[in-house]
């Protein structure tokens, strides 16, 4: 994470207008800007996605398999975060990152690295609560037989794991879903910044106040597509293994 | 086989009996014609300034009317009437408004009231821009500077001005400027962004001071504490009613549509939108256009 550069984005087109704003407008730059806004959205959600996995799969499969404590109150935290409106995530996450905010000082706010944190809220709940009940619905008797074979702990809950891939997959395409297509954490804590933190969805909400509908509804169709690509390649990624 | 259908005829008239009733529990005495519909399309600041709340029951009450408003972007509400999507539009964009009229989708666009716009920015002034007289010298001043400005970026009536004031300062700002900062929201989302980057912002006055307290980080710098006092008058901001062209759509409501623009228009609604605000801001929101 360290590696990436977090922080606003320099701009690598010169001399490339906002697609659509003035009438003289440049094709190219207008593709460019658009690929700009899609690469952005795939770079901010894929590596909150890829965070929300490391963290999600485990947890969700230690919640599942160990004895754990007000495991019930826990599961009924974690289903209960799958319906936390994102424009509530990014709120607290906002309050948090503003200048008098207690993470003020990390200079966040309106940056990539804000709506990474906002969208990994988002994440983790469908990730860990999907995982740990694909985990759950794994036979019984199957965990019993790697036990009695001798795998540790951790060895057991990684075979367990891979049983039940499928549902693991799927815990992570919802999670992805749900982050590709949020709209308020992201307007909130990126600040919708043109060449900077804009991202598919918040450039839809513009397009359509701007009352340009036909160019928010071609953007709409973009999102769809990429998410349908992922999600083939999510989905065939189960099937290799 | 004829009982059966005739005791379906019957069940089914005791629900719509039931039915109705519950729609309807306090019977009116008198039977009073439901209101009219009327859509009205209009920009952000009329709606969140509260202005209309304030006087649309008078026009609901004088015509049986109900008003449907949506409050969105001047962009969007000039498409929604280019749509024949509502009946009537209240918006600030002049060149947008006359293209509106001037494509046959408006007709008989009147003035209505303006505001200002007022030039906010950080108190530390980076710029040193406080107090110049003309918005378009201190645009050329935080260019110089590279301070960092926020703008609407939303084709709104203040996105708009804000263009206009950058070519009358001959300056063409882009995404690659890094203090240049193109947002694309709501005045009241720029404003918290501009005070919280420390940045420069064009803003209605009316939203200005409605969000003031929420602002400890920004100052008017250009623009004067009233409407009376702002030098520039290149910042006034008119607002006009058009009703939408029932030539090009059949299905508006162009006769309620026509009676809320000479009703707006009246005398005693324009002195009621002077008034407004008065008792809450020490000053009035809207200036009446007549």
């Amino acid at each position: 994470m360290a590696k990436i550069s977090l922080g606003r984005r320099s701009s690598t087109l010169a001399d490339s207008e906002w697609l659509m704003t003035d009438s003289q407008n440049d094709p190219l730059s207008a593709i460019s800007n658009m690929l700009d806004i899609i690469s952005l959205s795939l770079f901010v959600s894929g590596i909150a996605l890829i965070i929300a996995a490391i963290i999600g799969v485990p947890l969700g499969a230690m919640l599942a398999l160990r004895q754990v404590i007000f495991k019930k109150i826990i599961m009924l935290i974690i289903y209960t975060g799958m319906g936390l409106p994102p424009v509530v995530v990014g709120l607290v996450v906002y309050i948090f990152l503003s200048r008098e905010g207690a993470l003020g000082w990390l200079g966040w706010l309106f940056t990539p690295s804000a709506m990474i944190t906002a969208q990994v809220i988002i994440a983790l709940p469908l990730v860990v609560g999907l995982t740990a009940s694909a985990v759950e619905n794994v036979n019984p008797e199957l965990r019993l037989q790697i036990r009695s074979l001798g795998a540790t702990p951790n060895q057991a809950m990684w075979t367990i794991l891979s049983e039940a891939r499928a549902g693991v997959v799927a815990a992570i395409v919802a999670a992805f879903g749900g982050i590709i297509s949020e709209v308020g954490a992201v307007m909130l804590v990126g600040g919708n910044i043109e060449g900077s933190t804009r991202v598919l969805t918040t450039a839809i909400v513009l397009e359509t106040r701007k009352g340009d509908f036909g160019l928010a509804l071609s953007l709409g169709g973009v999102l769809l597509t990429l998410t349908l690509i992922t999600n083939f390649f999510l989905l065939n990624l189960n099937k290799r293994k | 086989m004829k009982s059966s259908s005739s005791k379906t005829v019957l069940v089914m008239g005791v629900i719509l009996t039931v039915l109705s009733a519950c729609a309807t529990p306090t019977p009116a005495p008198t039977p009073v014609p439901p209101p009219q519909k009327m859509r009205l399309a209009t920009t952000t600041s009329t709606a969140d300034s509260g202005l209309l709340d304030n006087i649309l029951p008078d026009f609901e009450k004088k015509f049986n009317a109900k008003v449907d408003t949506v409050a969105v972007g001047t962009g969007q509400a000039i498409e929604l009437g280019v749509k024949g999507d509502v009946d009537v539009v209240l918006v600030h964009a002049r060149s947008s408004e006359d293209k509106f009229v001037a494509d046959g989708y408006g007709i008989n666009r009147l003035d209505v009231m303006y505001n200002d716009f007022v030039l906010v920015g950080p108190k530390e002034d980076p710029a040193k821009v406080k107090d110049v007289a003309a918005a378009k010298d201190a645009f050329t001043a935080i260019s110089k500077a590279s301070a960092t400005f926020v703008s609407r970026g939303d084709n709104s009536g203040t996105h708009t001005k804000e263009k206009s004031v950058w070519t009358a300062a001959q300056i063409t700002p882009t995404k690659d400027m890094s203090w240049y900062l193109s947002i694309g929201q709501g005045m009241g989302e720029t404003l918290l962004f501009s005070n919280e980057k420390k940045a420069y912002t064009l803003t209605d006055r009316g939203t200005w001071l409605a969000q003031q307290s929420k602002l400890p980080n920004l100052i008017i710098v250009v623009g004067g504490s009233t409407i009376a006092e702002n030098k520039d008058k290149g910042l006034l901001n008119p607002y006009g009613v058009i009703p939408v062209n029932p030539a090009k759509h059949p299905g508006v409501n162009f006769d309620l549509a026509t009676k809320f623009a000479q009703w707006i228009t009246s005398a005693e609604t324009q002195k009621k939108i002077g008034d407004y605000g008065k008792d809450k801001f020490g000053q009035a929101l809207f200036y009446p256009s007549r």
